[in-house]
């Protein structure tokens, strides 16, 4: 869908090694021109390192870094169209907030005036008008981002590097600034980077994300792609929840899949519903939401099966049911909102749910 | 019953620790050339015979030249070792810093015989340039441990954030680093002056002909006359190391609290 957009970032088969460690792995990946872009990973595998190389901060072993076609090597992080969102903020402390905001304007020609002008729509564009004679120390979490944040974009950098910058805040502000990056990045138009553990919030912010393990991107996509089709087990289970049920695969013509699963009997696949590189036995793979309590007189649109409730976790807009599906060994984890008039089902209860091959994928 | 033998312990143990340096200016004030009680009188006597002493103005002399080089030389390499200690890798660097910081558990005695050794086997002569090699030896470890604790507050991520705003190392360690670690090295300066301002030993094994204000101090108590002057010269010199040394802690804790930063270090 956005396809057009010219490439801003590239890497072209890049390693990185600390001694003998080696923390990537042969990255290659295109960022486009304008996209909210994020790299997420547990810790350890390797995307802060690939933000940093981005940055300047962190030579790489071997391999291209380009940004907006030109070869990074050997260009030192101070001449980089990049900016960066430390995780720490590192807000200047003996600096106030206009001080820090304008920071990287000291070699801008423009007249004091100007500069100070620029600084004010900076903060303005942060929400932070008539923050500036503050002393930088005495300003909350969720200000010292936002003073992060004027302070990089300031410089219209042609990248905007963003390590963690949300994992210091509490929930609330957190989901209120994921929000308010998402408009800021529209506003803007520049590309962002986005570097996060949390998987709800790459998918809450991101046109695409790359998902990282041990040091190799596992799968780069946009979000609804990333969590319907998984193109791995371990990117399934890393997004969201996802239950697998033991399957066998009966027969392959061109584009259809003949598979036998636990629970569910025949299924007839499309090839895209198959994601591949998956080492040992073939698994059918489903979302909980994508399992359906049927209640009386609802009758399902595709296939229902029968199943016994072993565990109810009641969330106020949502009901989460730990399932065994008749013919199965294992527990499922099933989501159902919440309908006023429509009850709780209790543990030990026996129902009906409805399902659709079309949700299902299969890993091989 | 516990808690009120330690309170006795207590006041007993501050009372001999302090005891006699209040006596200092008590003697210092009193109207007589003896050192003793009873009391005679008031007067600022020997406060004004400080002036018209020739002796005591060139030790004086001598030990603020020795201070102030001291202090400064030490500092200057502080910042060098707390930086390298505290930002870079590189081997055997726990046996360095080490052995770098070994001087302030030394015997001051050893280290001052070995000196002079060294020095009369190189042919040097004695001087004040001697006592400020002896002093900046025994006054670094104490710079270095003032610094490393104002360098490792500092967040690395403030440089990084300096080179990424397009900053260059020169003018970020002029913009950042210098200015959230200057506390720490005015405190390490001031510590360190009066350090090698009330040292003894060193001063007194390698000064040769220069006496230092402490090498004089103990010179006079030949002379009774006299002791009653130096309670007076004393006197000064206490209140001058109480207002030095409560400054340097002032600015080294502003430091830490500047950078927001846990207080882990200090001497006070």
């Amino acid at each position: 869908m956005t396809s057009e957009k010219p490439t801003m970032i590239e890497f072209k088969d890049v390693h990185k090694y600390y001694g003998d460690y080696h923390a990537l792995r042969g990255i290659t990946a295109k960022i486009r021109a304008g996209e909210f872009f994020s790299l997420l990973g547990p810790s350890g595998c390797g995307k802060t390192t690939l933000l940093r190389t981005i940055a300047g901060f962190e030579g790489i072993s071997s391999g291209v870094v380009m940004i907006d076609g030109k070869d990074m090597e050997g260009v030192p992080a101070n001449v980089r169209p990049t900016n960066m969102v430390f995780q720490s903020y590192a807000i200047f402390p003996h600096l106030t907030v206009a001080q820090n905001v304008g920071f990287g304007l000291r070699k801008d020609p423009r007249s004091k005036a100007e500069k100070a002008q620029a600084v004010a729509e900076a903060l303005d564009m942060v929400g932070l008008n008539g923050y500036g004679d503050r002393a930088a120390h005495a300003l909350s979490g969720g200000q010292r981002q936002r003073v992060a944040l004027a302070r990089a974009l300031i410089l219209k950098p042609k990248v905007l590097l963003l390590d963690e910058p949300l994992s210091a805040l509490d929930k609330k502000m957190r989901e209120q600034m994921q929000l308010e990056l998402i408009k800021l990045q529209r506003q803007v138009g520049i590309t962002f980077i986005l570097v996060t553990h949390d998987q709800e919030e790459a998918l809450v912010m991101s046109d695409r994300i790359a998902v990282m393990f041990e040091g190799e991107v596992a799968q780069l996509d946009d979000p609804e792609t990333l969590y319907r089709r998984p193109n791995s087990r371990k990117v399934a289970d890393f997004i969201g929840t996802m239950n697998f049920l033991p399957a066998k695969i009966l027969s392959e013509s061109g584009e259809k899949v003949e598979v036998e699963a636990e629970g569910f009997g025949k299924i007839t696949l499309n090839a895209e519903q198959v994601s591949g590189a998956n080492s040992g036995a073939a698994s059918i793979g489903f979302r909980p939401e994508t399992l359906t309590i049927l209640f009386e007189g609802q009758t399902a649109a595709d296939r229902e099966s029968m199943a016994t409730v072993e565990e109810v976790v009641y969330y106020g807009d949502m009901t989460y049911y730990d399932i065994k599906l008749d013919g199965t060994t294992e527990t499922m984890r099933l989501s159902m909102r919440n309908v006023f008039g429509r009850p709780v089902l209790d543990i030990g209860t026996r129902t009906r749910v409805a399902w659709s091959s079309g949700a299902l994928v299969l890993f091989r | 019953m516990r808690g009120g033998w330690f309170r006795v312990y207590t006041i007993v143990y501050l009372i001999f620790l302090y005891a006699p340096i209040i006596l200092l200016p008590i003697f210092a004030f009193n109207n007589a050339t003896t050192v003793a009680f009873p009391l005679v009188g008031f007067t600022t006597e020997w406060f004004g015979q400080l002036w018209t002493e020739p002796a005591l103005h060139k030790a004086l002399k001598n030990s603020l030249i020795i201070a102030i080089s001291s202090a400064i030389l030490a500092t200057s390499f502080g910042i060098f070792a707390a930086r390298a200690s505290t930002r870079y890798r590189f081997p055997f660097k726990a046996p360095l810093m080490g052995l770098i910081m070994l001087p302030l558990v030394l015997p001051e005695v050893i280290v001052a015989v070995a000196l002079l050794a060294v020095l009369l086997g190189m042919g040097l002569n004695l001087s004040i340039f001697t006592v400020i090699l002896g002093h900046v030896l025994i006054c670094t470890p104490f710079a270095i441990a003032i610094l490393t604790s104002a360098f490792q507050s500092l967040d690395q991520s403030l440089e990084e954030a300096s080179y990424d705003l397009g900053e260059s190392a020169v003018s970020t360690f002029r913009l950042v680093i210098l200015p959230l670690v200057m506390p720490g090295i005015i405190s390490a300066l001031l510590i360190t002056f009066t350090i090698s301002l009330d040292e003894f030993i060193i001063a007194f094994f390698l000064a040769g002909n220069e006496n230092t204000l402490p090498v004089y101090i103990l010179g006079q108590f030949r002379f009774p006359q006299n002791v009653p002057v130096i309670m007076a010269l004393g006197t000064i010199l206490v209140c001058l190391s109480i207002a030095l040394l409560a400054t340097a802690e002032y600015f080294r804790r502003r430091g830490i609290a500047k950078t927001g930063g846990k207080d882990t270090g200090g001497f006070l």
